[in-house]
């Protein structure tokens, strides 16, 4: 399919307000051309045909005077996506990255394909099919200049947004071809030829980020800066128990405040991604919408979560492991009688608590209610699911939702909910007027979808040479009916899982009235932490090196399930030789200490250099990074970025961060009780990529993973005290 | 109240609440969004602005504290030689994550070049330490200012290079 487009302007309007109804138009003011392509092995859904079609488009526009749009499809959330998928397409089409404009798509996957920021996906789903888009494109325009010169396409080659013909040295422009392309059929993707790599101009350099500079000019760019005509404020106040009710309020003394519109009631609607219980306080600008909450009295029905404590559930915690695990994860070998014949017994109990996203954002959206219809402007990193919980919510089909979605600051995995788009929604649609409804901070703290606490208690065993011969973990986590609420499962793979002879991964489960969901590397940025901890302290009782003790557990090269031991022997080899690790003789109150981790298909290996000082005050000295994650980094700035950020991000929770719940409630509520990292606690990250001949895999996420258990085992080496519960007490190290 | 405050270089004549914080007074009623809401209580620093050149923080300043303060907010730090070699110096980095900080990050920045224009890491860690970057920028914001500063950007606390 292609179409042709009329001028820009027009374009960007009919896009904004009907992209099927323009899709559908076939215009050629201008000349232009535009592609919708459909990706190899799956038919291209018809424009209305339901979103669980399995397909994707893209989109390339370009202009008679040559400028290439790029659409981009994915939500930006600081991770870089904006700028990495359209130099994917720019690589294959063969265009100058200058002449390439991006623009961001609306929420649509019946055109898109998923559309989501989440599990460091991007790189690995769309490495292929969004370079055939840009194959495409270049084939169609080559095809249009053979024709014009009646010369055999073979012949014809691009070279930076021209099609030339070498033999009889003609050129023509991308831009004086697009007319005319668009009237050649799309050719076959699975067939086309993309790059050798070693010809790529784009990919593997380094391109900043393409809205960096209305960053730092202070353009208005993110959920919280949107404007619409008409907008009111609204602010909505929750039960500070997750799942109460309002049941009544002093609203007639909170209308009569300056600039209040309006304060209502919302009932609560579906499970806690869906419409909680809260009141709604409306005004004429947010600051006096929020300052209304002051005069604020509300009647809370609390239910039977107001039980819950942080400390009560580490106390049953407790009590179940002294229990046979409620349900066994994965078993091998005889794991009692490898314990009872060990040379050496290892007992460790560890712990992580609940963790909050804090996007510096405060969650947010703006929303348009009108006769049956919604238009909603939002920072999601997962509109389309955003898009369903309104619809169910508010009564409403999927197509009478729009979402823009719009660049978020900060996403961490708080924005794959969209309990604030649904919010916004049901306001807008009471108070009939377009609304822009924000969090303050407490309410993003303690009203969050939390990284679920969790409690290990380990057991080890190893023979007379040190090599680990029993392995047990009784997992308590959260959870009912043998099922474990979001990202507190534990998977039959996790390491040393299929590397001990005699190993047992059990779990048990306590009932959870809190809402949790994905943080950063979910599941792995608890697990690593423990599982990477203890297994260092294996190593010390072998009195074996901890890096060479890994290397060791990890055996023959060879790939166990999905893992490849050959791959994480590589890079934990290099971050000893980057790191200078064995050699180089940490100072008195100082210490390295090593971890890997395997997650989000990246083999990461991070070594930390950190000082205990008086008091226990941790200073991370240094940190060392080497990842694998495939054949290559497409967008090396970004790249070192995020992996530094992730680096910096783990540190910051093992420093410091808690959500701690008292009588049903977060206890935390701003910056104060929960910090983040600041400037003079980042140390140097140094990352190295170990380029491999794999696939390119994403990096948001896999980074962060191994830096929590590499510095609490630097703190060991430092002190001699085996950091077991996060976040790290100075009281232990003092 | 009726206010006349100075902001970018012109004067502005508003109607607010005395309590009402400069931050929402320039996002809501001067429609300057470039200075970003974190807190509301002084903890990140997004919101930090120049009042008389010295970085406030705009969440916790209330309208009626302004009084005639000449304003700087982010969409005017180009203004001076320093604000803009601070500006030019995060693009040449590629600073930017998420970027919600960053607005904040370059006002404290460019206060500290205008003060000492060869800023140490310990200075650099002083004056930066009260804007959080929840994605961890903080390597490249460090070597962003010392490009600014023409210094270079090395890291020279780290020991292990």
């Amino acid at each position: 399919m292609m179409r042709t487009s009329d001028n820009p302007e027009s374009r960007q309007t009919s896009l904004l307000s009907s992209r099927r109804a323009f899709l559908r138009a076939s215009l050629a003011v201008g000349g232009g051309l535009l592609l919708d392509l459909s990706i190899p092995g799956v038919m291209a859904a018809p424009p209305d045909s339901s979103p669980s079609w399995a397909t994707l488009n893209a989109f390339v526009e370009i202009s008679s005077d040559g400028i290439v749009t790029i659409i981009s499809k994915n939500p930006e959330i600081g991770q870089g996506i904006k700028t990495m998928l359209p130099m994917l397409i720019a690589e294959e089409l063969d265009v100058e990255w200058s002449s390439v404009r991006i623009e961001q798509a609306l929420s649509d996957p019946a055109r898109y394909g998923a559309q989501f920021a989440g599990g460091s996906r991007a790189t690995p789903v769309n490495w292929d099919p969004l370079r055939r888009v840009g194959a495409a494109a270049r084939q169609m325009l080559v095809s249009a200049a053979a024709q014009t010169w009646s010369v055999p396409a073979a012949e014809c080659e691009t070279q930076s947004g021209k099609v030339i013909h070498p033999r009889t040295k003609r050129s023509l422009s991308y831009g004086r071809l697009a007319s005319k392309a668009a009237s050649i059929p799309p050719p076959d993707l699975a067939s086309l030829p993309l790059k050798d790599p070693k010809d790529f101009k784009i990919i593997g350099k380094s391109h900043p980020g393409v809205d960096s500079p209305l960053v730092v000019t202070g353009k208005p760019l993110f959920g919280i800066d949107v404007a619409v005509p008409g907008m009111l404020y609204a602010v909505f106040v929750k039960s500070p128990v997750f799942g109460g009710s309002a049941v009544s309020a002093n609203l007639d003394a909170i209308k009569s405040q300056p600039g209040i519109r309006d304060a209502f009631i919302v009932p609560g609607v579906g499970p806690f991604n869906g419409l909680a219980s809260g009141v709604a306080i409306v005004a004429n600008n947010w600051w006096l919408a929020n300052k209304a909450r002051d005069l604020l009295e509300v009647v809370w029905g609390e239910g039977a979560s107001a039980a819950q404590s942080s400390e009560g559930f580490a106390q049953r915690a407790l009590e179940l492991s002294a229990q046979a695990p409620a349900a066994k994860v994965t078993s091998e070998g005889d794991v009692v009688q490898a314990l009872a014949t060990s040379a050496t017994q290892l007992e460790a109990a560890y712990s992580y608590p609940f963790l909050s996203h804090a996007t510096l954002e405060p969650q947010n959206c703006t929303a348009h209610f009108k006769d049956g219809k919604v238009e909603i402007w939002a920072p999601t990193q997962n509109p389309d699911a955003g898009r369903k919980i309104v619809a169910k919510t508010l009564g409403l089909t999927d197509a009478d939702i729009t979402i823009h979605m719009i660049r978020c600051g900060g996403g961490f995995g708080r924005r794959l909910q969209n309990d604030y788009m649904v919010e916004a929604a049901w306001i807008s649609k009471q108070m009939g007027a377009p609304v822009k409804l924000l969090w303050n901070r407490q309410d993003d703290v303690q009203h969050d979808f939390y990284r679920p606490a969790g409690f290990h208690f380990f057991k080890a065993g190893l023979n007379g040479e040190g090599k680990l011969q029993a392995f047990k973990d009784h997992f308590v986590s959260f959870g009912e009916g043998g099922k474990a609420v979001s990202s507190a499962d534990l998977g039959g793979n996790e390491f040393p899982a299929k590397f001990v002879a005699n190993l047992e991964l059990g779990m048990s489960l306590m009932p959870l009235g809190v809402p949790t969901g994905p943080l950063r590397a979910p599941g792995s940025n608890g697990l690593a932490f423990v599982f990477q901890s203890f297994i260092d302290e294996i190593a010390h009782a072998a009195g074996i090196d901890p890096l060479q003790y890994r290397i060791g557990l990890l055996g023959e090269r060879r790939v166990v399930g999905a893992f490849d031991t050959g791959r994480m022997i590589d890079v934990l080899t290099l971050a000893g030789e980057k790191s200078g690790w064995g050699k180089r003789v940490a100072p008195k109150g100082s210490g390295m200490g090593v971890a890997f981790y395997y997650s989000h298909l990246g083999y990461f290996a991070e070594v930390v250099h950190a000082t205990v000082g008086a008091g226990g005050r941790v200073t991370v000295d240094k940190v060392w990074v080497v990842g694998d994650v495939g054949s290559q980094i497409i967008n090396p700035t970004s790249a070192e970025n995020q992996v530094q950020g992730a680096a910096l991000d783990g540190i910051g929770e093992a420093l410091g961060q808690a959500i701690t719940l008292a009588n049903g409630r977060v206890v935390q509520s701003n910056f104060d009780d929960f910090p983040l990292l600041r400037m003079k606690q980042a140390p140097p990250v140094e990352v190295h990529f170990l380029k491999t001949d794999h696939p390119p895999t994403g990096l948001g996420e896999p980074a962060l993973p191994p830096v929590i258990p590499a510095l609490c085992n630097a703190i060991f080496a430092a002190t001699g005290v085996r950091i077991r519960s996060l976040p790290i007490d100075p009281k232990l190290l003092g | 109240m009726q206010y006349t405050i100075q902001v970018n270089g012109k004067a502005h004549g508003l109607e607010a609440d005395p309590q009402m914080p400069l931050l929402w007074v320039l996002r809501d009623v001067l429609d300057l969004k470039g200075t970003k809401f974190g807190c509301g209580k002084s903890f990140c620093g997004a919101c930090t602005v120049h009042l008389n050149g010295v970085p406030t923080r705009s969440c916790i300043t209330p309208i009626s504290a302004v009084g005639s303060a000449s304003v700087t907010t982010i969409e005017a730090v180009a203004a001076t030689p320093t604000g803009r070699a601070v500006q030019n110096a995060w693009l040449a980095v590629d600073v930017v994550q998420c970027g919600y900080c960053q607005a904040g990050q370059i006002m404290s920045a460019s206060a500290l070049l205008a003060k000492n224009p060869k800023p140490t890491d310990a200075d650099i860690d002083q004056a930066m330490s009260g804007n959080i970057c929840r994605c961890a920028t903080y390597s490249r914001i460090r070597a962003a200012i010392k490009q600014a500063a023409g210094l270079p950007t090395v890291d020279s606390r780290d020991k292990f290079l």
